[in-house]
């Protein structure tokens, strides 16, 4: 018998990935690392194209037969349209600033998802199509030619970015790449390739006005479903109002708060803060029709986001209050602050927003007209207009994720923490590099929390687990507390398989637990029915 | 000699090289980047490695102690898990550790039945170590259809229980004559 020799077969295994150069190394879609394609019935009801049902993993992707033509004019559209887009297509130098500060590369460990890679997939198709160098010198010139394999692996990889904008904050060019990934998305739109954790929300919330497509009754059934946990917990009975016409202030939050455990109990802490302030003349309203914060339109295409948002506006404008006010979420102020303005805007029928409690002019919020929930808290505690007892939140040694949108977005960075701080005796920040401007995602952000997708949240979610491990072990830290609804929902699991023993909070609900309200019943459990503090049997 | 003396004194260079086994199963650029970034939150999983990797050569040379070794080998095991290794290729690295050590010695120590037999003392000491990944490596699979699983029963059970569709208990039921 002359089988193998043991060292032939040894010598034969490798463990060392092939050395090829990223336009050889062909696209492999792995399951856990994608999100399922959207529902047809989705994508027409929005009027978007090429509605059909397909298979990521399938070799036939059901593509339109002009398909290549739909997407070489579809980026000539928007080269022309989006002056950012032509600018950040032609002046990358490939510094590499960016490569390694993606939390999806420094996760998953593959080069395509270096931000100048994953732009790279993108550009090598512009350069063949649009530049006279590429056209000629092809592959020497960074060119290629668009076949239905680099359609796949722009795909895979523009779903594998959170459009967290961390890459952006290091270019030395300002080159933004979630813009690139945005360009990306709206041209797989075209040809009807959305991730069904993103179409059937936007269609949800097109017709029923929020992602999960809870009807305006049973929105309300929800929140009085709150109202009586609330008065089980505190002995007081809040009295929130729905679609009040005349109210001063419209309140619009992500529904995640409505139906996300823990994001729930941050609900309730609205209540609570709105209750609590009623008597100081605080007159609010939810609206059982824009009951959607979030906006998965922004993930879709510029029309898309702009065709969610301007619900905002036009409750506002229907029941004629004053201004808005928005809960804590991540990617819906990126919109508003951003892009709502000029989008839907402007919004003259609306005041310059003022607190009626402290007086303060929110000059920030002079021109969209909506206040973030976290800088009129921050406002009402610096002015002493809350009874808090920190010694509730005792237990918690809490530690704070700057949600992306609201930190690099519109530079939220001080006003959580002082809430926090102010309501709470034990709070540690991350490390530096990791925090504030340069904060990790939480790798769910941008329509990517989706349960198929598992592996890849928890890739991305790496550089952010590895953080609140380092507070966790070195400071005992057991809670994150976070301003979006998106992180309220990601990273509980996230902490489950990174740091476990590590809870996820919200900050109203913090503050909610630490308030003293008027005429309310000896407080022993937080709204979680978890004993408080010095209440443990 | 005795080989856990040499290895002693040998410790950091061959930790380096350990390490750089563990970065080389990544494609070459993040492999460069894993090898030069030395902050350990700006390169978690250099950092994990670094510390688990001279924390296991600690126990190989020491008392192999099971929940030390647990505590350095989890998290370099746990992030290999959801990246896009096989469970062979994700375990790999521990044994490579058989062929980095008998790199460090002479020709003629393999003449020495002493060290030899040292040696594969040290490679059952290394196999152990190898067996307790595979176990660390299906744990932190069944972790994540865990989390799947309870994500979608979370999804389900508070849609029911919102909707109203859900009747808790009473306290006390009825009296059964």
């Amino acid at each position: 018998m002359s089988g193998p020799k043991p060292k032939e077969l040894i010598e034969k295994i490798d463990y060392n990935p092939p050395q090829k150069g990223w336009m050889d190394v062909p696209v492999k879609i792995r399951k856990g690392m994608y999100c399922y394609a959207s529902n047809p019935k989705s994508v027409e009801y929005v009027h978007l194209p090429h509605a059909r049902p397909w298979n990521p993993l399938e070799e036939d992707w059901k593509l339109p037969d002009n398909w290549k033509e739909i997407v070489h004019n579809a980026f000539r559209e928007r080269l022309d349209r989006f002056r950012s887009f032509k600018v950040f297509m032609d002046i990358c130098v490939r510094c590499g600033a960016c490569a390694d500060k993606c939390h999806f590369f420094i996760g998953t460990g593959d080069p395509k998802n270096m931000p100048v890679l994953r732009a790279e997939l993108l550009r090598s198709v512009y350069r063949n199509d649009f530049t006279t160098a590429g056209k000629i010198l092809g592959k020497v010139a960074g060119a290629r030619e668009l076949t239905l394999d680099v359609l796949k692996e722009w795909w895979y990889y523009f779903f594998q970015c959170t459009e967290c904008r961390r890459c952006s904050v290091f270019c030395p060019y300002g080159i933004d790449t979630a813009e690139i990934t945005i360009m990306a998305r709206e041209i797989f739109n075209l040809l009807g390739l959305n991730i069904d954790w993103i179409a059937t929300p936007i269609a949800n919330c097109y017709r029923t006005g929020n992602h999960l497509g809870i009807q305006p009754h049973a929105f309300k059934e929800m929140i009085e479903f709150f109202v009586d946990d609330i008065e089980e917990k505190t002995g007081v009975k809040v009295e929130p109002s729905f679609n009040k016409k005349g109210a001063d202030i419209l309140f619009v939050t992500p529904s995640g708060d409505v139906f996300a455990d823990p994001g729930t109990y941050t609900a309730m802490g609205y209540l609570m803060l709105f209750h609590y302030l009623k008597e100081q003349g605080l007159n609010v309203t939810w609206s059982t029709y824009a009951s959607e914060g979030g906006n998965f339109g922004f993930f879709t295409s510029h029309e898309m986001m702009k065709r969610l948002n301007a619900k905002m506006y036009a409750e506002a404008k229907r029941l004629g209050v004053k201004w808005i006010l928005g809960g804590e979420c991540g990617h819906m102020w990126r919109v508003i602050n951003q892009y709502m303005d000029t989008m839907n805007g402007p919004a003259d029928f609306l005041e310059e927003p003022v607190s009626p409690i402290t007086g303060t002019k929110f000059t920030n919020a002079k021109s969209t007209k909506m206040v973030h929930l976290s800088e009129f808290t921050a406002d009402l505690i610096y002015h002493n207009k809350l009874k808090i007892d920190k010694s509730r939140n005792d237990n918690l040694i809490v530690t704070y994720h700057d949600s992306c949108n609201p930190a690099r977005g519109m530079g939220l960075f001080d006003e959580p923490r002082y809430v926090i701080n102010s309501v709470c005796n034990h709070f540690h920040d991350m490390p530096r590099n990791t925090i504030r401007e340069q904060t990790f995602c939480c790798g769910s952000g941008s329509g990517l929390n989706a349960g198929e997708d598992t592996e890849l949240r928890l890739c991305g979610g790496l550089p952010r687990a590895n953080a609140v491990k380092h507070v966790h072990e070195k400071f005992g830290v057991n809670m994150l507390a976070t301003i979006c609804a998106i992180d309220r929902a990601a990273l509980p699991p996230l902490m489950d398989y990174w740091v476990p023993g590590v809870g996820v909070t919200g900050l109203t609900e913090m503050v909610a637990n630490a308030l003293i309200m008027p005429g309310e019943a000896e407080r022993t459990t937080n709204l979680r029915g978890e004993p408080l503090s010095g209440m443990e049997e | 000699m005795r080989i856990e003396e040499l290895l002693a004194q040998k410790k950091t260079a061959i930790i380096d090289k350990w390490f750089d086994v563990v970065a080389d199963t990544y494609p070459a650029d993040t492999a460069g980047f894993i090898k030069r970034q030395k902050d350990p939150f700006s390169n978690p999983v250099g950092g994990t490695t670094q510390k688990g990797l001279t924390g296991l050569m600690d126990e190989l040379l020491g008392e192999m102690n099971h929940d030390k070794i647990d505590s350095f080998l989890d998290p370099i095991i746990r992030i290999r898990a959801v990246q896009d290794f096989t469970p062979s290729k994700a375990t790999s690295f521990i044994f490579s550790l058989k062929k980095l050590v008998r790199n460090q010695l002479n020709k003629s120590d393999f003449n020495e039945y002493r060290i030899l037999a040292e040696l594969s003392e040290l490679d059952l000491k290394i196999d152990l170590i190898g067996l307790m990944a595979f176990d660390i490596y299906m744990k932190c699979r069944e972790k994540i259809y865990q989390i799947k699983a309870n994500e979608e029963k979370n999804r389900t059970f508070s849609a029911f229980e919102r909707a109203g569709l859900i009747k808790e208990l009473p306290d006390s039921g009825p009296e059964l004559a």
